[in-house]
């Protein structure tokens, strides 16, 4: 792959990446969260169309068209997510789109032995061909999705965080068939945050930062401490405008919270005044610990307070009306109603200041939003635009427009600075910097390890379901919080 | 960011497309039926039988606004022109009885709404099995045959020559107007209608926002089976007789009528006024095609074309708002 650019919009996911990649080895791809290596896999199965850029597989150009065209060339993508149909049994899993049959009649019995073949040299024959999905383990339905790609003939094999979701025993033997398929001549592109992992089944490696190709080696030649640098290095000067602020007293504190599955153990105090923010790897349980804490997942053990009320509610709707708001680290999804207006969606969780009786006052309304409009810098029409219509950036800033409506004391902030550009990003950093100084207490969850440093005041690391200990951010550098992050896998 | 012309344009459109329909086809009818078809008595006589359709639709207007559907329309009508009937041959005062058809539906609203967001099960199923429980209970209450009910003022409602005469339509017209009215407002300026939206465009944006999701989808079943259980009402008017057997179908008449009016079977869209003259829409052309002696299967014809072109509209005029 050459010079290869996606862009999304006004981001640009990936801005001249190369990768080569040798027949027959297993070829690490490591990088930060939103580095730019999900999108690279996507350009590679054909998923998404690169805007620039060649590729070429054995010397001959490649461009799939689709992820069938990049199937039909050897390349076969095991995504985090897994892809499989799970009311279906493994063969017929492993078997799909390429059925034996005869005039549309399935033979089951022909495609048999391919499967158990499969299955056998993953050294997983104890798995039935007839079992249902549905009844698999998450490490036994990864070993279905790689049977499948080795009954296609695959010559390579991408595989996105493949133990991120297994336990250490699982891990291990993933590493072990990672090892058989280099063996059998199968070329793999292993995605890792797991920096010992690639250091123990990849040959070589390759490192994004920011959407393009900062490094590329050997992995025996290289120390760990080493790839963490090239991952972490600076490239964009950015900018955090500090605002000052003190901690005051304690607005929400934690007592060893564990959720279901995640987060498995969270103790923490959080001050008004105080910007708190939690990094670690996605998939770490940081999401989860906020949406325990709002209410829209289960807590199964521990205490949260709020300011001094303890559990006086656990609904989203009872958080809310004891001052505290989340907003979602999925915009699209959760976060706004996007077929509805600025105005709608900024006084949603709080209509009353403009509601008599249940009436809405649409002017009042309106004239509240426009505020919010002002005050923010919101580029839109006006306050009855819906926000669909609106760029990444200025939706966010609906979103917290929201919270601050909303009038909360606790922010939980997931990923807030997602998706938008740099310019936007500056402005909610400000805007937290001056939430904190007007006292509101302010909890960040970001994977932009200069974006804690940078804006907040103590800094927590969560990993595998465990927040570590908040410490002030001057204490912290970069290369502690990723290493903190990232250690001890597999 | 989307053209700003362009989008209102589009906007404005989802309303004018269906008045538009209902322009064409009256102008085509009174073409093709002079005199009779724009006769004021025929115009009074379209609008007493848009009355049970419009009344449905105004409730499953919240229903489908709010993402979610209501099957058991037709058969809490018939099951709620029974009771209606019953409680009037058990001598019971009309507005008593009126009270009863209406208290009927909202049962089986509170029903419906008890088990969509207790329980989880999809609203297609939920009134699906609902649909079925009505008539059946509708045929056992009515021993499977109309039932007789001494003349009552409540007859008067659907009358095509209302008393006084100053009234000009009948009084089920007015009240349909005044709820079509009242209840567009709800929707639109109330705290519950921004809800019963937000809960349509994305749930999980209503629960971020502590909005009493469960509430409000319960509310909506409630509020279209109360419309169902009054339509119910107006549909004994009409017979004067409480029929167990009436208004099989007519759900799909409703939602129709919601559609056209612009409303999306996904949620997060629609409007009273929409769905009212969609309504209206479906009833001039019944009337038209019988006027001019079109026959039945091309009047179905007719309707199923016009859902679909409803809907590709809907989906063009999207199509370009995302753009």
């Amino acid at each position: 792959m050459r010079g290869v650019e996606k862009r999304y919009g006004a981001v640009l996911a990936l801005s001249g990446v190369d990768l080569e990649v040798q027949p027959g080895e297993v070829h690490a791809l490591v990088g930060e969260n939103g580095a730019g290596k999900s999108t690279l896999m996507k350009v590679l199965s054909g998923a998404v169309a690169p805007d620039a850029g060649t590729m070429e597989i054995d010397g001959a150009p490649f461009a799939a068209r689709g992820p069938i065209d990049a199937r039909a060339r050897g390349v076969a993508m095991i995504y985090q997510e897994l892809n499989l149909a799970p009311d279906l049994t493994v063969q017929q899993n492993v078997m799909l789109g390429r059925e034996a049959r005869r005039f549309g009649v399935v033979l089951r019995a022909r495609m048999r032995p391919a499967v158990e073949e499969a299955l056998r040299f993953l050294d997983r024959a104890d798995i039935a061909p007839t079992t249902r999905v549905r009844d698999l383990g998450p490490a036994a339905r990864q070993v279905v999705e790689i049977a499948r790609a080795l009954v296609g003939e695959a010559r390579l094999v991408v595989m996105d965080e493949p133990t991120s979701s297994l336990t250490q025993r699982d891990a291990e033997r993933l590493l072990a068939l990672v090892r058989r398929l280099r063996e059998r001549g199968v070329t793999v592109i292993y995605i890792s945050h797991f920096l010992e992992e690639v250091k123990r089944v990849a040959d070589r490696y390759t490192v994004l930062r920011d959407g393009r190709t900062v490094a590329t080696g050997d992995v025996g030649a290289a120390a760990v401490r080493a790839i963490v640098e090239q991952m972490v290095g600076r490239s964009v000067e950015e900018v955090f405008p500090r605002v000052p602020h003190e901690a005051g007293d304690v607005a929400l504190s934690l007592e060893a919270i564990s959720g279901t599955p995640l987060p498995r153990s969270a103790t923490l105090e959080l001050r008004r005044g105080e910007i708190l923010g939690i990094g670690g790897l996605v998939g770490a349980g940081r999401t989860e610990l906020l949406r325990a804490i709002f209410g829209l997942a289960p807590v199964r053990s521990g205490r949260v307070r709020v300011g001094a009320v303890v559990d006086a509610g656990t609904s989203p709707t009872a958080r809310l009306g004891q001052g505290v708001g989340l907003l979602s680290e999925d915009r699209k999804e959760e976060g706004l109603a996007l077929g509805m207006s600025i105005a709608d969606n900024i006084t949603l969780s709080h209509p009353r200041p403009f509601a008599r009786a249940g009436w809405i006052d649409r002017r009042r309304q309106h004239a509240a939003a426009s505020a919010w409009i002002e005050r923010l810098g919101i580029r839109c029409q006006g306050p009855g635009q819906p926000v669909s219509e609106l760029s990444g950036g200025n939706q966010q800033k609906v979103a917290v427009a929201r919270l601050l409506h909303h009038g909360v004391d606790v922010l939980l902030l997931d990923e807030p600075t997602r998706g938008i550009d740099v310019g936007s990003k500056v402005e909610v950093y400000r805007l937290a910097g001056e939430l904190a100084a007007a006292g509101k207490a302010i909890l960040i969850v970001s994977s932009y390890v200069p974006e804690l440093l940078g804006l907040c005041d103590r800094v927590a690391v969560m990993h595998r379901g465990v927040l570590g200990e908040a410490r002030p951010a001057a204490e912290w550098t970069e290369r502690e919080v990723v290493t903190e992050a990232s250690r001890g896998a597999a | 960011m989307a053209r700003p012309d362009a989008a209102r344009a589009a906007r404005l459109l989802s309303l004018l497309g269906p008045f538009l329909g209902l322009v064409l086809v009256v102008v085509l009818f009174a073409f093709l039926a002079p005199g009779r078809f724009l006769s004021a008595y025929n115009l009074a006589t379209i609008l007493t039988q848009t009355v049970i359709v419009a009344l449905g639709a105004i409730g499953m207007t919240f229903v489908i606004v709010s993402g979610g559907i209501d099957l058991s329309v037709g058969s809490v009508v018939a099951l709620a022109s029974v009771v209606t009937a019953i409680a009037l041959r058990e001598q019971a005062h009309p507005a008593l009885a009126i009270a009863a058809g209406v208290a009927t539906g909202a049962l089986f609203g509170a029903v419906n709404g008890g088990l969509v967001t207790g329980l989880g099960v999809a609203p297609f199923v939920v009134t699906l099995g609902t649909m079925g429980i009505a008539r059946g209970i509708a045929k056992y209450l009515a021993e499977e045959q109309k039932v007789d009910a001494p003349a009552s003022w409540v007859a008067e409602l659907m009358s095509k020559s209302p008393e006084p005469s100053w009234l000009l339509v009948a009084p089920g017209v007015w009240m349909t107007l005044v709820l079509a009215v009242f209840f567009a407002l709800v929707l639109g300026r109330t705290v519950f209608g921004t809800h019963t939206f937000a809960v349509g465009s994305n749930e999980a944006t209503a629960r971020l926002c502590g909005v009493r999701v469960g509430r409000t989808k319960l509310l909506v079943y409630l509020l279209a089976g109360s419309f169902a259980g009054l339509a119910g009402v107006m549909q004994f008017a009409r017979l004067t007789v409480g029929d167990p057997t009436t208004a099989i179908g007519k759900e799909l008449d409703v939602i129709a009528a919601v559609v056209i009016g612009g409303a999306s079977l996904s949620g997060g869209s629609g409007t009273i006024l929409g769905s009212m003259i969609g309504a209206f829409l479906m009833a001039v052309l019944a009337n038209g095609c019988t006027l001019t002696g079109v026959p039945t299967y091309v009047q179905e014809i007719l309707v199923g074309a016009i859902i679909v072109a409803a809907v590709a509209v809907d989906r063009l005029r999207r199509r370009r708002a995302v753009r």
